[in-house]
């Protein structure tokens, strides 16, 4: 361990490490309920999504060995919970939101009914690039290590903004998430389209919460996600329904989460509980900044149950 | 309208033979019990937690084996009137006579509103401070692990090369302050000039938290880390990977980082929970005020790990002896707080056994935080 001391330019640097490394549930997740509710429906149950995956993959990578395993396995699980959301919600007269809650409790029930053998074994980690190695301050290096999801999160948000734009799949996905009817009337099934969407929302989610219990903090037990899963439901409003935005929201709010630790570690150390709540208070500020009170949340799909 | 498929005289039979069956679990339980214990255990969270709670689940697992004693286990019951639920269910239901509810939060006002409502039923609170006007059938216990972490200290100040070292705490209550200050005292035993970081991370249980305070502390340049939250895996875990020395806490985690474990103070409940329930089964009864520390057996150290150096070992062993005697004091004056104010005027020490310790609300001279 190298004892330089850096002084209060560690906090920027533990800001950046931090918005990298506490990020990617965020991004995960966050991409995920996009591609969701670009299809016109909304899945609040992506936390327990979140939860069983990282539960899941701490499992399969303790037995099998191998963290890509896990990975596979939570996102194998969260396309099973998306799904079984899509599905339901297929059937007529049921509301979504309502499904969401039910599953949300229902993945994190499970993950604990499941989870307790794994609190306290060890399983493989995923791998990490070391971005920092140009330079010889630990603090650098330290913050540079950079997860392989993290930079396949960003490239997965680059080509869903390019597919949502772009491609058949995409503009598909998105006229049944503007309107049931005009979807109906080029031949699309909404409920299919909606339904697959949802799975892959999950799949996405599930791989969030690998990264979760196989990289940061690296371990599964109960208290894992605080809530994690739930915040990032909220950032897609935020981001305004474009993944490329929900990169910038999620990096912003692990930055802000980092916040608190960076600053009781360089010595500024009063009102600690109000640092903490620097993510929420951004995002209240962010929302209020940008509201309007003559025109709908601009972004929105057009059949998303809260924006009817 | 269609008749209900209950009788009259049926639901009457069955509703007597139910309240006679009440009455009857009102007898003394100890009565129907004839010479075999039910011991209930509580815990507030999973009981695998790698941490506090798996610490009273091995005590428990301890007085399974004492032949004759039967024991009823509830796991992540919250510091509400679930737990009265728990309790009330363990006493009419499995006839337990002897309760252990570990929460702090479970005390006051759960244990004391509903021991007066069950007087054949013991009640042994871990943690909490038991006066006299509180009812007879409830106890408190708990160990001074504070001197365990006094010891990691010590091991901690032979190992920082940095003489910065870091703490990852939940929230700022008297017996954390303790392990705090006492974890700083440990290291400036061996060399005064070292200073301990302190980071809240607001609640017991948040890894997301632990792992960015455990970091933060890092890029602090602290080299040598402990923790008092729930479930010190985490902590364990990222800072050893960062490359810092770690003091375990609750329980042996030497296994996460064999080469980078310096020691850890560990709860040893299997000892005072046997001792409890061969109280009760002699038909004695137990104190209801109980402390104990390393002497008593209440706490133990991990072995010493492969990092140590040998001047290390062998300041440990000394002053564990000298703890081990009993009367072995930290809190002595003059002392200052973090903030200049003098807390301990000179001449005054408090051994561990004084119970103003337990209202601790400052952190000593040379640590890095604030309470508030």
């Amino acid at each position: 361990m190298n004892t330089s001391d850096i002084g209060l330019w560690g906090v920027p640097l533990a800001i950046l490490g931090g918005a990298v490394r506490v990020s990617t549930p965020f991004l995960y997740v966050s991409l995920g309920e996009v591609l969701t509710e670009r299809s016109g429906r909304i899945n609040l149950g992506l936390e327990g999504t979140l939860v069983f995956g990282a539960m899941a993959a701490y499992a399969v990578a303790f037995h099998s060995g191998s963290a890509w395993a896990g990975v596979a396995a939570a996102a194998l699980c969260g396309a099973g919970f998306g799904l079984l959301h899509g599905l339901i919600c297929s059937l007529p007269r049921v509301n979504d939101i309502a499904i969401g809650i039910a599953l949300m409790l229902l993945g994190t029930g499970l993950a604990f009914f499941y989870g307790t053998p794994y609190v306290q074994p060890v399983a493989p980690h995923l791998p990490a690039i070391p971005f920092g190695n140009w330079s010889n301050v630990p603090q650098v290096q330290a913050a540079l290590r950079v997860n392989v999801l993290f930079i396949a999160g960003i490239a997965l948000a680059l080509l869903m903004a390019w597919a949502l734009r772009a491609t058949r799949i995409g503009l598909m996905l998105r006229v049944v998430g503007d309107s049931t009817d005009a979807a109906r009337a080029m031949g699309l099934r909404p409920n299919r389209i909606r339904a697959l969407a949802t799975a892959a929302g999950g799949a996405f989610a599930g791989v969030g919460g690998a990264y979760l219990s196989l990289f940061y903090p690296g371990s599964w037990s109960e208290g894992i996600s605080s809530g994690q899963g739930l915040m990032a439901v909220a950032l897609v409003i935020f981001a305004r329904w474009s993944p490329i935005n929900c990169f910038w929201a999620a990096l912003l709010f692990g930055g802000a989460g980092a916040l608190g630790p960076a600053l009781q570690s360089v010595g500024i150390t009063q009102g600690y509980y109000l640092f903490y709540a620097a993510p929420y208070v951004l995002t209240l500020g962010v929302l209020i900044a940008t509201s309007s009170p003559t025109q709908a949340t601009a972004g929105a799909p057009g059949e998303l149950s809260i924006t009817k | 309208m269609s008749r209900s498929p209950i009788s009259r005289r049926s639901f009457l039979t069955a509703s007597a033979g139910l309240a006679g069956a009440t009455a009857l679990s009102s007898l003394p339980l100890a009565a129907r019990a004839a010479g075999k214990l039910t011991v209930g255990f509580i815990y507030v969270g999973a009981r695998d937690d790698y941490g506090y709670n798996q610490s009273h689940a091995e005590g428990a697992a301890a007085v399974k084996k004492i032949p004759g004693v039967k024991v009823v286990e509830q796991e992540k019951v919250p510091e509400t009137v679930a737990v009265t639920k728990t309790m009330e269910s363990m006493i009419n239901f499995d006839g337990a006579t002897l309760l252990f509810p570990t929460s702090f939060g479970y005390f006051d006002p759960f244990i004391l509103q509903l021991a007066p409502k069950y007087k054949d039923v013991r009640f042994e609170h871990c943690g909490g401070l038991w006066t006299p006007k509180d009812p007879r059938n409830v106890g408190s216990y708990f160990g001074y692990i504070d001197m365990a972490v006094y010891l990691n200290g010590i091991c901690a100040g032979h190992a920082t090369k940095t003489k910065k070292i870091g703490f990852v705490a939940a929230k700022p209550i008297p017996q954390v302050l303790e392990n705090i200050n006492c974890f700083l005292l440990g290291a400036r035993a061996v060399d005064p000039s070292i200073t301990c970081q302190v980071i809240f991370t607001g609640d017991w249980s948040m890894p997301v938290k632990e792992a960015e305070a455990t970091n933060s502390l890092c890029d602090a340049g602290c080299d040598v880390i402990t923790a008092h939250v729930d479930g010190p895996k985490v902590v364990m875990q990222t800072a050893a990977g960062r490359g810092a020395f770690i003091c375990g806490y609750h329980a042996n985690q030497s296994a996460l980082a064999p080469d980078k474990y310096l020691t850890g103070a560990e709860w040893n409940w299997g000892k005072v929970y046997t001792d409890f329930v061969e109280t009760t089964l002699k038909g004695g009864t137990i104190d209801n005020f109980v402390r104990g520390g390393l002497k008593e057996g209440f706490v133990k150290m991990s072995p010493l790990g492969p990092a140590n150096s040998d001047a290390a070992r062998k300041q440990f062993e000394a002053v564990k002896v000298e703890i081990m005697k009993g009367d072995y004091v930290v809190f002595k004056g003059p002392m200052k707080d973090n903030k200049g104010k003098e807390i301990i005027p000179a001449g005054k020490a408090y051994p561990e056994t004084d119970v103003a310790l337990e209202s601790m609300n400052y952190l000593v001279e040379g640590v890095i935080g604030s309470t508030s």
